[in-house]
């Protein structure tokens, strides 16, 4: 032990070369580790970026889109009708509604294309040979009922012409902007070569322009009209969806957490119970989706297809998650907290709601919305309950069929089409990302928000 | 046998300390426990303790770690409760009312005896609330003027009112350590309970914000019966006037703080105070 | 009382078997100067009566000593209980000590103010029989803080009486040798103020047995016996 007194100054003893030598070893294995780590980060990191750029570089083209101007003529020979009915001639709400319904009906039968039509041939460059087939591909076949409603909104359009931008077909779009390879034979192209050299032609003299697509926003699900198609419906079926989950799974796994956690006497049951959520987490979503078909369908006898269903169902698989962070939040309040409210002779209520609760509602909160997060995400247990079917209305209650967004890109990554229907995949895996983001972003604000309060 | 040998002791008090056992007799006794046992699981924790806690004065409990004296602090306020498996035996009275009697509310119980805890745990809520809270849940405030007289009040007693009178809407866990406890302190006197149990109160403090508390405490003993649980030999000689001794879950010898610390009756006492290998 | 153990800290352990030691070296050397003064002023030896003389700085430096490592115990250690008793009793024991070590001066001091050959042979006896039972006193006395007995302290208190009988009785002879004769008056005041000196030694014996007492017992000896006597 002489080391240990060795003056300083002199040459390392034998026990100061041993500790440097141990030293050497233990910043090896150090450095070691933290390499290790750092790989690991980056390689996840490169992940992500791959993910995100591939997405990124497929969707972002999907939310431009080739619209058509064109000059419509309101041809009287072609709409021909009278005119729309007028409230004041009629002596009741009923009869003038029959009356508005009936003419509806008759506009609604009249040969709209012929007037599509029309207006493609006078748009495009004279003396042009197209025969009216090939013309009509150029336009998506929505444009007629684009046409058909701006006359029913306004009447006096008749014998008129007004200069109305339509949306240039899914296959024009692909030709537009090159999805389809140029150089393939006539007979892989979805086109007539009189109709891609129309479309350039339009391209060229700015007939056709590309523009934002708000159709991806604001119109349902199309499959007639894919360049029509939209994420509308799907965002309101996922939406329904999140409000039942919120207001379904976070109450009571809140409440079941504490109870198991604060109230519940320690016993074999609660145990039980206790394995049983902790195993509930882990079962597959899939069986979730059996479970609500058998359950909500089969026997409670609930609309198919509904986002009610797929909320509840989705409330089910949230469940878990949620109790289990709250518990796991709840645990983590430190004892002392406890014991200060109780010595004040607060009863365990009060206890929990004045003093535990505050102070883990953040880490309650970041696990609700993570658990909601993940439920949005989740496709398969819809599957089971019908969602995937084909819907092309806004659902305005949770009763209503309704797709939701994963279904959505679901549904659309099978399209037939594929060359406009990948990237526009894409875009719908932006718009979910994007929606989760928010949600994500309303945790982190609130939690800081609370926890500055705290 | 200890209990026999304690009890006679505090019967025929020494001569030299005639005086103090005087000034502790015309004390009332507030609190008593006979045979009181603790058991977690199957461990006992507390074998038997009897004892007389007075009123208006600082009762001290002092031992080594593990001895029992926090334990049998806990039976006072029922705190013990709140453990899973334990199980109290015999009989603590408060002002001759049973505290384990099942008729009895341990919430009122709770506002009738305070505690102060070894950490300083002040709630995550500002100043006013910490004191605020207490007189809240009780409903011991008419109005809102009632309820700022009663923080008020409370921080003065406490000694903290000159230092936070103009943040009171801070958060309570803003102050330091010393302020900290003194608030809880506040916080526990807001109820105007009878008794106030302290837990290695000064234990995470230095010592001149010990030094503040111990002097808070000589104050406080005049309106209020205090127990304290002290690993500190000094502080229990300090601020006490009655000392009880606890050794593995027995208490081994109770008397005037002045006898205990000049000339204790058992060896094991003698041991412990003057630093001895027992 | 029963055996102590040992302190945890070894150091403090330490620091009070020195004070002990200090104590015990402190005792011998006061009885030893009492003893040489007692033998000085009996055969009016000028030679030892110097050397007591000498006794008395070295037993003022060792209170000194003392004074210091009670003060020193008591700011570090905070002494407790038997440990309390003892170090407060030190420093009383101390300055008895050093008391007495002051009567031996005064008493070497008288011895070289007597101005003749040899004492009286008839002063002589009672003078030596009350230094004797004196150094006996200090002696039990000693030994009683030492060993820490409360039943031997009691004896020194019980004797005390004594020596306060016999100092009254050689107040009276002492009158009477000066009555008989006033060539013996010089030589009979000085041995007068020796034996008030040897008296106050008595008294220190006392005080000292008394603090033996307190340090076993953590009771007071002359509060006890008030008691005692009251009832």
């Amino acid at each position: 032990m002489t080391d240990a007194v060795s003056p300083s100054g002199t040459a390392p003893s034998a026990r100061t070369l041993a500790i440097r030598a141990s030293l050497r070893r233990r910043h090896l294995v150090e450095g070691l580790f933290r390499a290790l780590g750092l790989a690991a980060i980056i390689l996840a990191l490169g992940f992500v970026t791959l993910l995100f750029a591939d997405v990124l570089r497929k969707g972002v083209p999907a939310f431009m889109q080739s619209n058509l101007h064109l000059t419509v003529t309101f041809d009287p020979e072609v709409i021909d009708v009278g005119p729309a009915p007028a409230r004041n001639t009629f002596t009741s709400e009923a009869e003038y509604s029959a009356a508005s319904l009936k003419w509806q009906r008759d506009v609604a039968l009249l040969n709209w294309n012929k007037i599509v039509e029309t207006a493609l041939r006078e748009a495009a460059p004279a003396g042009t040979e197209i025969d009216t087939r090939q013309l009509l591909t150029v336009a998506e076949t929505n444009a007629r009922h684009q046409i058909r409603e701006a006359f029913v909104a306004d009447p006096s359009l008749l014998g008129r012409s007004v200069e109305i931008d339509v949306l240039a077909s899914a296959n024009a779009d692909n030709w537009i902007k090159g999805n389809i390879d140029r150089a393939l034979g006539d007979a892989q192209q979805q086109l007539s070569p009189a109709a891609r050299a129309l479309i350039d032609g339009f391209v060229a003299d700015g007939t056709i322009t590309t523009g934002f697509a708000w159709a991806v926003l604001t119109n349902t699900d199309s499959r007639a009209a894919p360049a029509a198609a939209g994420l509308l419906g799907a965002f309101f079926g996922s939406l329904w969806m999140m409000l039942i989950v919120i207001v379904l799974a976070v109450p009571i796994g809140v409440a079941s957490a504490i109870y198991l956690e604060e109230f519940a006497p320690k016993s074999r049951l609660t145990d039980f119970i206790e394995v049983n959520i902790n195993n509930l987490a882990a079962v597959p979503s899939i069986v979730f989706g059996l479970l609500g078909a058998a359950v909500f369908i089969n026997y409670l006898h609930l609309p198919i297809s509904a986002p009610i269903v797929g909320g509840l169902v989705l409330t089910l698989m949230t469940l878990p998650t949620i109790i289990i962070a709250t518990r796991g939040a709840l645990l983590g309040v430190s004892p002392a907290l406890r014991q200060a409210a109780l010595g004040m002779g607060a009863s365990k209520t009060q206890m929990v709601f004045h003093h535990v609760l505050p102070v883990t509602f953040p880490s309650i909160l970041t696990a609700t919305i993570l658990g909601v997060a993940h439920a949005l995400g989740e496709t398969a247990p819809l599957l089971l309950i019908g969602m995937k079917a084909f819907v092309a209305s806004v659902p305005v209650s949770p009763l209503d069929q309704a797709t939701a967004l994963p279904v959505q890109i679901y549904l659309w990554q099978g399209n037939e089409n594929r060359n406009f229907f990948e990237p526009r995949t894409a875009a719908a895996i932006m718009v979910l990302l994007a929606f989760m983001i928010v949600l994500n972003g309303i945790a982190i604000y609130l939690r800081s928000r609370l926890e500055k309060r705290a | 046998m200890d209990i026999l040998d304690t009890a006679r002791r505090t019967a025929s008090p020494a001569a030299g300390n005639a005086m103090t056992s005087e000034m502790l007799d015309t004390h009332r006794i507030r609190l008593t426990a006979r045979d009181v046992t603790v058991h977690y699981g199957t461990k006992q924790a507390l074998h038997g303790i009897s004892i007389d806690i007075p009123s208006h004065a600082v009762t001290s409990f002092i031992g080594p770690s593990g001895c029992g004296k926090s334990t049998f602090l806990r039976c006072i306020n029922r705190m013990n409760d709140t453990i899973e498996g334990a199980k109290v035996g015999g009989t603590i009275k408060l002002d001759g009312e049973d505290i384990y009697d099942p008729s009895l509310d341990v919430v009122e119980l709770r506002a009738r005896i305070g505690m102060v805890f070894q950490k300083p745990n002040p709630f995550p809520k500002s100043i006013f609330d910490n004191v605020a809270y207490g007189p809240r849940i009780h409903g011991l405030a008419q109005s809102k003027a009632d309820l700022d007289e009663i923080v008020h009040l409370s921080l003065r007693r406490a000694g903290l009112w000159e230092e936070v009178k103009d943040r009171l809407s801070e958060p309570g866990t803003g102050l330091s350590g010393g302020q900290q406890q003194r608030l809880c302190i506040a916080r526990a006197i807001a109820v105007s309970p009878e008794v106030i149990l302290m837990d290695e109160p000064c234990s995470a403090l230095d010592p001149i914000a010990t030094a503040i508390i111990e002097e808070l405490i000589d104050e406080l003993r005049e309106n209020f019966t205090i127990v304290i649980v002290t690993h500190s030999m000094q502080q229990a000689a300090r601020v006490s006037q009655k000392t009880a001794f606890f050794h593995l879950g027995k208490l081994i010898e109770e008397g005037n703080t002045s006898d205990i610390f000049t000339n204790p009756v058992h060896k094991q006492t003698q041991d412990y105070i003057t630093g001895r290998i027992g | 009382m029963a055996a102590l153990n040992e302190h945890i800290v070894t150091s403090y352990e330490d620091e009070l078997i020195n004070l002990n030691k200090t104590i015990s070296e402190m005792g011998g050397m006061v009885e030893q100067a009492i003893t040489e003064a007692a033998n000085a002023l009996l055969k009016l030896d000028h030679v030892r009566a110097q050397n007591v003389r000498q006794y008395d700085k070295q037993i003022d430096e060792m209170k000194a000593r003392i004074n210091e490592a009670v003060i020193s115990i008591i700011a570090r250690r905070q002494p407790m209980a038997s440990d309390l008793r003892f170090v407060v009793t030190a420093m009383q024991v101390a300055t008895d000590l050093e008391r007495t070590g002051d009567m031996a001066k005064q008493l070497a001091k008288r011895t070289l103010q007597i101005e003749s050959l040899a004492l009286a042979p008839k002063f002589y006896n009672g003078v030596k029989h009350m230094t004797d039972l004196v150094a006996r006193q200090l002696k039990a006395a000693l030994d009683a803080y030492s060993t820490r007995d409360a039943k031997k302290a009691v004896d020194v208190c019980a004797h005390d009486d004594e020596v306060d009988a016999m100092h009254t009785s050689l107040f009276r002879e002492l009158l009477t040798y000066m009555m008989e004769d006033p060539r013996n008056i010089s030589q009979c005041i000085h041995l007068l103020f020796c034996t008030k000196s040897l008296e106050r030694v008595g008294d220190h014996a006392t005080n000292i047995a008394e603090a033996a007492y307190y340090l076993d017992t953590g009771r007071q000896l002359g509060v006890e016996e008030s008691q005692r006597q009251q009832h």
